[in-house]
């Protein structure tokens, strides 16, 4: 008995009860559906998360001066201006997994033209910073590297400080503003990245050579922090030991002794933001999992009525040669094809259902293979798991006593 | 003449509760090929245990039984469903066909338990079958637009298509009306003619007429076994029949 033939006859079975078969599919149809349409919704959100966080630049990798003992008392990070240009240009030269370096050495204080003024951060940076954080310029230019060794006093201006100070629509470049004491000439105005995931606003902000920053504005040598980025996210944790590396090194830090700074990639940030939609994602699916479960109660139900049924017919089939491994095929390919024919139905249904939820509700879904794989995985083996015992039961019959049937 | 079936001192016993129900008692008969055997008794006689012997549905509980020169009581379950499948044609008195299924498809069943025919080989041999029982125009109906006698004509068509060593009719007769049971006797008449071999196991003595042989049960033992001299033909006494005008 070949594969083929007990598929036609489990077909032909299947079609002398359209109906039935479908009520019995709509079991696996909703339980699929919903499946598939918790995991796109736990999934949209998760990715929308992440979108945020790559908008930061999913690939940044960030260190700043840690704590350490001094003399047996534990210093703060800020305190310990542990971190040089010297350790920069010692990542920039050695590290393999890293694209982009810029150190940042910030101040807060309020900006003023003329009678307007705002109170923003000034970031000390070099070009890099900009890549890094995927902030563009909208009109003018950056800096040059002349402008950061000359300590220039020029800087890029955010969309909102530009706003706030020279008023909407008016082309802030060529003005000059003060920071606390320092004029400032306006080079480039950033194009806009709106809020992030923690509401704050990326547009407030001046950005400028970190040199002017460092001498200018705060008369210090050290830098707050390195910001670097990866080649790609995956080679994160790669660029991570490099540069621990590197700064050991640097540091002349002995084997066994603590590092003086902390280095965080974006994807430990991006993680931690995430479990909680990963934890409604399982919550999600596993409500639809127990409909998919109650779904396939529903084929065994069936499959036992159905083989009760037709008693008489397994009787028949075996009086004219069916062995007992054919009549158990013949079930269990009836039971996988109709929760196979309802995870195919299920699937489609649940993409409908993810699309209208996305534009009723207009949340973000996202459709993983992943998930169709695993919802059509499942009721297959569900199929399976719950056609076998009807089907042994059909496999054990005497045929004498089920031709006898009535 | 060659040997079909040849039973040897076959038992059969039932354990029903304490008691031992010897179903059959040493039971020995020889069919040859071309053969139509009715095996008649009345009902507790035996014969559907016998039947279900023959069939290769139940097995002996001592004594030999040949199909076709095989030993039948050592095999097992599958063993038995491939030799059903290839070695006999069941007839049933309700006819046992599948439910909204049409004629082909009924009597292709037992092809779809071989292997060996492609589904093409399939439906030419259940064509060719179902034309040797006169449904050749009737290929496409399924089972409950048709008439009692056709249905069974269909079953029989079913169990002619593997063409097998020997075909066992029970009751084939019991649900079907004066006229049409004449008719299928007037089938089997002929297939005996074509050198088929036949059993037909009824409790209707006026059948015995029309087969070549009659072997009686009573009680689990056979108390006659007559060749039948006198074949009657079935065809003359259905033209016999009064005609119903009604």
């Amino acid at each position: 008995m070949n594969f083929a033939n007990l598929t036609s006859i489990a077909v032909k079975a299947l079609m002398n009860n359209k109906l039935r078969g479908f009520l019995t599919m709509l079991g696996i149809i909703i339980g699929v559906g919903s499946v598939i349409t918790m995991l796109a919704i736990g999934q949209g959100s998760k990715k929308s998360i992440q979108a945020e966080i790559s908008a930061m630049g999913s690939n940044m990798i960030m260190i700043r001066p840690g704590g350490n003992m001094r003399g047996g008392v534990r210093m703060s990070g800020e305190s310990m201006k542990s971190l040089t240009i010297n350790d920069l240009n010692s990542i920039m030269e050695n590290a393999n997994y890293v694209t982009h370096v810029s150190p940042v050495v910030t101040s807060s204080g309020q900006a003023i033209f003329g009678a307007n003024n705002t109170p923003t951060s000034l970031y000390g940076v070099t070009m890099d910073y900009l890549e890094i954080r995927g902030y563009a310029v909208e009109e003018g230019d950056g800096f040059s590297d002349q402008d950061i060794r000359a300590a220039a006093k020029v800087c890029i201006i955010g969309k909102t400080t530009a706003e706030t100070l020279f008023g909407e629509g008016v082309n802030p470049i060529g003005k000059t503003l003060r920071f606390g004491s320092i004029p400032f000439r306006v080079v480039g105005l950033l194009e806009s990245k709106g809020y992030n995931s923690m509401g704050q606003d990326q547009d407030d902000l001046l950005i400028a050579p970190y040199t002017t920053v460092q001498k200018r504005l705060l008369a210090q040598n050290n830098i707050q922090q390195i910001i670097c980025s990866a080649i790609s996210e995956d080679y994160s944790s790669a660029a991570i030991d490099e540069i621990t590396d590197i700064l050991r090194g640097n540091h002349k830090l002995k084997e066994g002794a603590d590092n003086d700074f902390n280095i965080r990639s974006q994807e430990e940030m991006s993680e931690m933001m995430t479990s909680t939609s990963d934890m409604m994602t399982i919550l999600l699916a596993a409500v639809a999992g127990i409909s998919l479960l109650v779904g396939g109660i529903g084929i065994m139900n069936i499959m036992y009525v159905s083989v009760t049924e037709r008693t008489k017919e397994i009787g028949l089939r075996m009086s004219i040669g069916a062995k007992s491994r054919d009549i158990l095929a013949q079930f269990l390919i009836e039971s996988v094809l109709i929760s196979v024919t309802g995870g195919l139905i299920g699937v489609i249904f649940g993409v409908l259902a993810a699309y209208l939820v996305k534009w009723l509700a207009s949340f973000p879904i996202s459709i993983q293979p992943w998930t169709i794989l695993l919802a059509f995985g499942v009721c297959t083996v569900t199929g399976v798991f719950f056609g076998w015992y009807p089907a042994r039961k059909a496999a054990n019959l005497d045929p004498i006593e089920a031709l006898r049937y009535e | 003449m060659k040997e079909v079936i040849r039973l040897d001192h076959i038992c059969r016993d039932f354990q029903v509760g304490e008691e031992t129900v010897h179903a059959l008692r040493h039971v020995s008969f020889t069919i040859t090929e071309g053969e139509f055997v009715t095996i008649m008794g009345t009902s507790g006689s035996g014969k559907s245990t016998l039947l279900n012997t023959l069939g290769c549905l139940d097995t002996p509980s001592s004594g030999e039984y040949y199909l076709d020169g095989v030993s039948v009581r050592t095999m097992n379950k599958d063993e038995r469903a491939t030799l059903r499948n290839r070695k006999i044609g069941f007839v049933f008195q309700n006819y046992n066909l599948l439910a909204k299924t049409t004629a082909i498809e009924n009597v292709e069943l037992p092809l779809l338990y071989n292997p060996a025919y492609n589904a093409a080989q399939r439906r030419e041999m259940a064509i060719e079958a179902l034309k040797a029982v006169g449904l050749g125009d009737r290929l496409l109906h399924k089972s409950n637009q048709m008439s009692g006698g056709q249905m069974q004509r269909v079953a029989i068509a079913r169990a002619l298509v593997n063409n097998p060593a020997v075909i066992l009719a029970d009751e084939a007769t019991g649900n079907l009306d004066t006229r049409t049971s004449f008719e299928v006797l007037v089938l089997f008449q002929r297939l005996h003619a074509e050198g088929k071999t036949l059993i037909f196991v009824t409790h209707n003595p006026e059948l015995s007429a029309y087969s070549s042989r009659t072997i009686t049960l009573r009680d689990g033992r056979v108390i006659s076994d007559t060749r039948n001299e006198q074949i009657q033909d079935a065809s003359e006494a259905l033209k016999n029949l009064p005609v119903q005008n009604d």
